[in-house]
């Protein structure tokens, strides 16, 4: 069969031809994927990217013949292997399905089915289809498990997915992929939800296991870096149009059209002036902070300080406990040992203790805009309700003051001083999230993981407005963040944390030039490059430890 | 296993405590009278010396912990006391009256169950065919409709029109089963009809937000059979639901059957709480209220235990 | 794949916002047409009942004839087991059995709604015994519970009101509940919390406009469940007590007429079904619409 593929690696595999598929909205169609083409040979990885909403899980999945519910396809065609997908019975579609195409999604835990075990959920397709008995299924699902460096192997199928964790569950739907060794697999955001460290690992088995058995994929992602190790070629995908297809060096190194370019920039913005280290009090200082819930501690003997018009990044993966840490400085979650500080007076451990104005001093702004801000208030009502709130302002006053402030974020007060959250894109709610913070005139500023749901290209207009916020209003902030890249972009000083506990803090330069910490090395090694030999530098590199 | 053995434990301690709660409220509700049970009894012929002779004679000079104690032991021993409007054993009165009520009740469900959640099953299948749409606008009405209505529309076409089945539930003790049968059908067949469009809605929301689970569109992707889906991917993970919505309208069934038994002058326990509540016979009202409230959090606690038995994540803890 | 939600059409939109009505009147004119019917047959119930006295030949409980005349044209609907006039006394049922369902379940929402409301927010050991609480209380069918209560405190309409009221709210109780939390874990609550808010501020204006919606659904399935709860103890002899008219105990006092085939004490209990179905048609469309089900499959 190897043998056989690889003849056919210049043959065409999928061809799809002006497709276009419309999505029901307010009991309206509208169109989502408006005429594309794409055409991908045997053996060959084509890597989709674009920001949300750009139409590429929607173009992934039609490769299937399928559309979700609340779709449908409103013309073009696509041919799988010479057979018309948009003609072809649900039968045959169905005997395609699993077989000759798979597919593996985002979510691997809601995937799985809670009331099975893995290997059986592995067995089913290759029973169904009658491709073998169940013991050869068994004994294919340990030979992949094993392919795909899961640990045990000969046992792990015969857990329940909830038994496993998400890096394995990853690859065990890799594995389910693979059990009728497709034509092409689909793969849908497979690393999003996983952590860097582990995300780097699923890739290495996936792009490893697609290359060993010949198989034809699409890579469906919003990030570059990553799509870059795994595709040999790269359509670049917005508001359903495809913007640009090269082959995946063509494409990094000389993009053609400007909205590629701006995507590539992106990764080029760092701080214009860093902090000279001053010697004056901290605004905040976290003193030997031990806290968690009940009994069990999940911060141990955290300390750090933080100064007027610096930026100090916490950086950990999920679990490391840098969002337990702003809580303690909130006043959410009172410390067990410890404390907080502000400008050398500490702070009642409980928000509810708190003064107006310690409340005041710090502000904080959150990862998901859409929940940061009552959808059932104006922008008026949000920004203006601290206004009122801790300065005694009244209508008129507050009025104009929000009227400044949303000048100050770079959105045109008249036009939306009155509208609801619903009718701002995610990174104008996330700009009057800042101004909502700046309202409070505050000295510190919390930004936990702000830029992490926003696409790239909005992502960067909001760190360069919190850059310029700094340097005019000498703020100091505490930015949460597992993003590596941002990091760099912002930061003056930086505390990495792993389980609750700080294993390295300096400044950056001293962070991110070696010698490292052997965890900040891991987090540093893990972050995908944009080289396309990177993730096979770092494997040869690694390798040899293990 | 452990893990599940420990939380169906928690769950009976649970309901224990709940059945002591309910018996406490239902006890206290009565102490909340203004005056006391005497007074109320007596009404305006009430002299001080025939209160206080009542008071003593139902043990009301006792302090209310005391009688509450002895008042549930006796409970617990099958005594209920002894009814005020005509001085009978109120175990007595109950115990034939519990059995038409429960033979009604399981009349009705073994018509309603399987049919409503066969239906309720293909509705949710069938999404958005006409068979869907003409059931959800079926249901939508009958649940709308009063037991009584129902209960007086199938009196005028079976009983008066077409006279195939008698209006009164006259059953008595020898009455031979298939007889009863005949009698009861109407009123187990209005039982049903209420029953029936609040299951098949309740079953048709379960599966349908079972259906699109990421679980179940991910088995499409694996192009597996419709059947199999079905069987292998969606049964198993309905059962939870299912339980429940079973035992919610059970328990909704037997409260049904009070307002049913009045109209079809059933001799049930239905009856008997609504006569003893218009003679202000407290004591009765206390015992049905009990047996009621208890069916109800047995129901509900079966479900509850049920529905723990088959969850995947329980069974097959880490 | 997450479509773009309703964002970019309600951009449009913002520039030239039309009027509220105009917004409801055009999701009106898109309505299924069993959420029209509904909305036809509440508002017929809506005038019948402000306008009962102005529509009646008779007065409300006054004896007109002989009891159980036939449908006539002095008589439209006939009369009742004492003399009354029935079409009458349906009319005035309207105004009585609606309005005395309206209070209680505005009531109940009262009741059940903040204290829901408050659970959420406050959590912890308030939370604990106010659900624990509702939880027993809940243990008791609702109907043997009002039966009970009927029983200690007497049959009036006022105390019928709180009983039902009270009971009704342990169900509110739970939705309420169970909504807010869903909103009070939203960042712009502990946004709130951080700024000092007090409790009042947090309730009225960052949890209750985002769990109106649900509530308003559940109003009118709520209302229904009270109507019909009335009706039947009013049937049983136990709610809306005589001269009163009432639908419930209309259907109690004329029963026998059925057996002689004749269908006039249906007619009330017809008019309680087709309000409450009315009602459920509106709710029906207003849950398709705010829960955003899109069908497909």
């Amino acid at each position: 069969m190897d043998n056989e593929t690889q003849a056919n690696k210049s043959s065409v595999l999928l061809e799809i031809r002006a497709l276009r598929i419309d999505g029901m909205r307010d009991d309206r169609w509208h169109e989502i994927v408006k005429g594309i083409d794409l055409t991908l040979h045997r053996g060959e990885v084509l890597g989709l990217i674009g920001e949300s909403g750009a139409g590429k899980s929607t173009l992934g999945i039609a490769a299937m013949g399928y559309v979700k519910p609340g779709c449908r396809f409103s013309g073009g065609s696509i041919h799988f292997d010479g057979i018309d997908m948009l003609a072809a019975s649900e039968a045959k579609k169905q005997a395609l399905r699993g077989v000759r195409i798979a597919y593996v999604a985002q979510s691997a835990a809601a995937s799985f089915n809670p009331a099975h075990r893995l290997i059986d959920q592995f067995a089913e397709t290759p029973i169904q289809h009658q491709q073998c008995n169940k013991a050869e299924a068994y004994a294919d699902a340990k030979d992949l498990y094993g392919k795909l460096q899961m640990p045990d192997p000969e046992q792990i199928g015969f857990r329940y997915p909830h038994q496993v964790s998400g890096g394995q569950l990853q690859r065990a739907m890799t594995a389910m992929a693979m059990s009728c060794r497709p034509d092409l697999i689909i793969f849908d955001e497979p690393t999003t939800a996983l952590d860097v460290t582990t995300q780097i690992e699923v890739l290495m088995t996936m792009k490893d296991i697609v290359e060993k058995f010949n198989t034809a994929a699409i890579y469906i992602t919003h990030d570059l870096a990553v799509v870059a190790q795994m595709a040999d070629r790269i359509m670049v995908l917005r508001h359903g149009e495809l913007v640009e297809e090269a082959p995946t060096c063509t494409m990094l190194s000389a993009p053609q059209q400007d909205y590629t370019k701006s995507l590539w920039a992106v990764r080029s913005f760092t701080k214009t002036r860093l902090a000279e280290n001053t010697d004056e009090q901290a605004i905040i200082s976290v003193k030997n902070v031990t806290a968690g819930y009940g009994m069990l501690d999940i911060l141990h003997e955290i300390n750090f300080d933080l100064h007027r018009g610096q930026t100090v990044s916490v950086v950990g993966e999920s679990g490391s406990g840098k969002s337990t840490t702003a809580r303690v400085i909130t006043g959410l979650l009172p410390p067990r040992i410890g404390e907080v500080l502000f400008q050398g007076q500490a702070l009642p451990k409980d928000y509810r203790q708190r003064s107006k104005d310690q409340l005041r001093q710090v502000q904080m702004i959150y990862q998901m805009a859409d929940t940061a801000i009552n959808p059932r208030q104006r922008i008026r009502d949000i920004i203006g309700r601290p206004l009122a709130f801790y300065l005694g302002m009244n209508p008129k006053q507050c009025e104009a003051r929000t009227r400044e402030l949303l000048d100050m974020i770079e959105l045109k007060p008249d036009q939306f001083i009155d509208r609801f959250p619903s009718e701002l894109s995610g990174g104008q709610k996330q700009r009057v999230c800042i101004a909502r913070a700046l309202a409070a005139e505050p000295s510190c500023i919390i930004c936990d993981e702000v830029t992490s749901a926003l696409d790239q290209l909005v992502a960067e207009g909001i760190l360069r407005l919190l850059d310029r916020l700094q340097r005019e209003l000498n703020l100091a902030y505490m930015f949460i963040t597992h993003d590596l890249a941002t990091v760099k972009a912002i930061s003056d000083e930086v505390v990495v944390m792993l389980k609750g506990r700080i294993v390295e803090q300096g400044s950056k330069d001293t962070i991110f030039s070696p010698p490292h910490h052997e965890y900040t090395e891991k987090l540093l090694s893990s972050v995908p490059q944009m080289d396309p030999d990177w993730m096979r530098n770092l494997v040869a590199q690694r390798s040899p430890q293990h | 296993m452990g893990s599940i053995v420990n939380v169906i434990l928690q769950r009976l301690g649970l309901g224990i405590l709940v059945l002591f709660a309910v018996s406490l409220i239902i006890f206290l509700g009565v102490e909340l009278l203004p005056g006391d049970l005497c007074q109320a009894i007596q009404g305006q012929a009430a002299t001080e010396s025939t209160v206080a002779a009542c008071r003593r004679d139902l043990g009301l000079d006792q302090a209310a912990p005391v009688r509450y104690i002895h008042w549930l032991g006796n409970i617990a021993q099958g005594d209920f006391g002894t009814s005020l409007a005509n001085g009978r054993k109120i175990s007595e009165l109950i115990s034939v009256r519990l059995g038409n009520t429960f033979f009604l009740a399981a009349v009705a469900a073994v018509i309603a169950v399987p049919l409503s959640l066969a239906l309720g099953i293909l509705a949710a299948l069938y999404r958005n065919s006409w068979f869907d749409r003409s059931i959800n606008i079926l249901t939508l009405s009958s649940i709308s409709f009063p037991e009584f209505f129902v209960a007086y529309i199938l009196i005028l076409i079976f009983s008066v029109k077409l006279a195939w089945f008698p209006s009164l539930a006259d059953v008595s003790p020898d009455t031979p089963f298939f007889e009863r049968l005949h009698k009861v059908f109407l009123p187990a067949l209005t039982l049903t009809l209420v029953v029936m469009a609040h299951m098949m809605r309740m079953t048709r929301a379960a599966i349908i937000n079972l259906m699109a689970s990421p679980y179940i569109e991910m088995a499409k992707f694996k192009g597996l059979s419709r059947a199999h889906i079905i069987m292998h991917h969606a049964l198993p993970n309905a059962w939870a639901p299912i339980v429940n919505v079973v035992a919610l309208n059970l328990a909704y069934l037997i409260v049904g059957v009070v307002i049913v038994e009045v109209v079809f002058v059933y001799p049930g326990l239905g009856q008997l709480i609504v006569d003893s509540v218009q003679k202000r016979d407290i004591p009765v009202v206390q015992a049905c209220s009990i047996i009621f409230a208890a069916t109800y959090v047995l129901l509900n606690l079966t479900a509850d235990i049920l529905s723990i038995a088959t969850n995947p994540r329980l069974l097959h803890p880490r | 794949m997450k479509l773009d939600s309703p964002t970019n059409l309600s951009t449009h939109t913002a520039v030239i916002r039309p009027s509220k009505l105009n917004l409801a009147l055009r999701e009106l004119w898109k309505a299924p047409l069993s959420a029209k019917l509904g909305i036809i047959i509440v508002l017929a119930y809506v005038f019948v009942a402000l306008f009962a006295p102005w529509l009646t030949p008779y007065g409300e409980s006054e004896i007109v004839g002989g009891p159980f005349e036939l449908w006539s044209e002095k008589y439209l609907l006939g009369t009742d087991n004492l003399g009354r006039d029935m079409f009458t006394r349906l009319l005035y049922g309207a105004r009585n059995t609606i309005g005395i369902a309206l209070i209680t379940t505005l009531l109940a929402f009262f009741i059940g709604g903040i204290t829901g409301i408050l659970a959420a927010i406050l959590g912890g050991w308030a939370d604990q015994i106010m659900s624990r609480v509702v939880d027993v209380l809940m243990a008791i069918p609702s109907l043997i519970f009002s039966l009970l209560l009927l029983t200690i405190f007497g049959t009036s309409i006022p105390v019928l009101i709180v009983i039902i009221a009270v009971l009704d709210s342990t169900r509110v109780f739970r939705l309420a509940r169970a909504v807010s939390l869903n909103v009070v874990v939203m960042d712009y609550v502990e946004a709130a919390r951080l700024r000092g808010e007090g409790l009042a501020w947090i309730t009225l204006r960052e949890v209750l406009p985002n769990i109106m919606p649900p509530l308003v659904a559940e109003f009118g399935l709520r209302f229904c469940f009270v109507f019909l709860t009335i009706a039947a103890l009013s049937f049983l002899g136990l709610g809306i007590q005589p001269p009163t008219a009432d639908w419930g105990s209309m259907v109690r006092d004329n029963a026998t007429l059925i057996s002689y085939g004749d269908v006039t004490p249906l007619l009330p209990a017809g008019a309680i079904a087709l309000l409450t179905v009315g009602v459920n048609f509106i709710v029906d469309w207003f849950l398709q619409k705010t829960s955003g089900l899109k069908d497909g499959q």
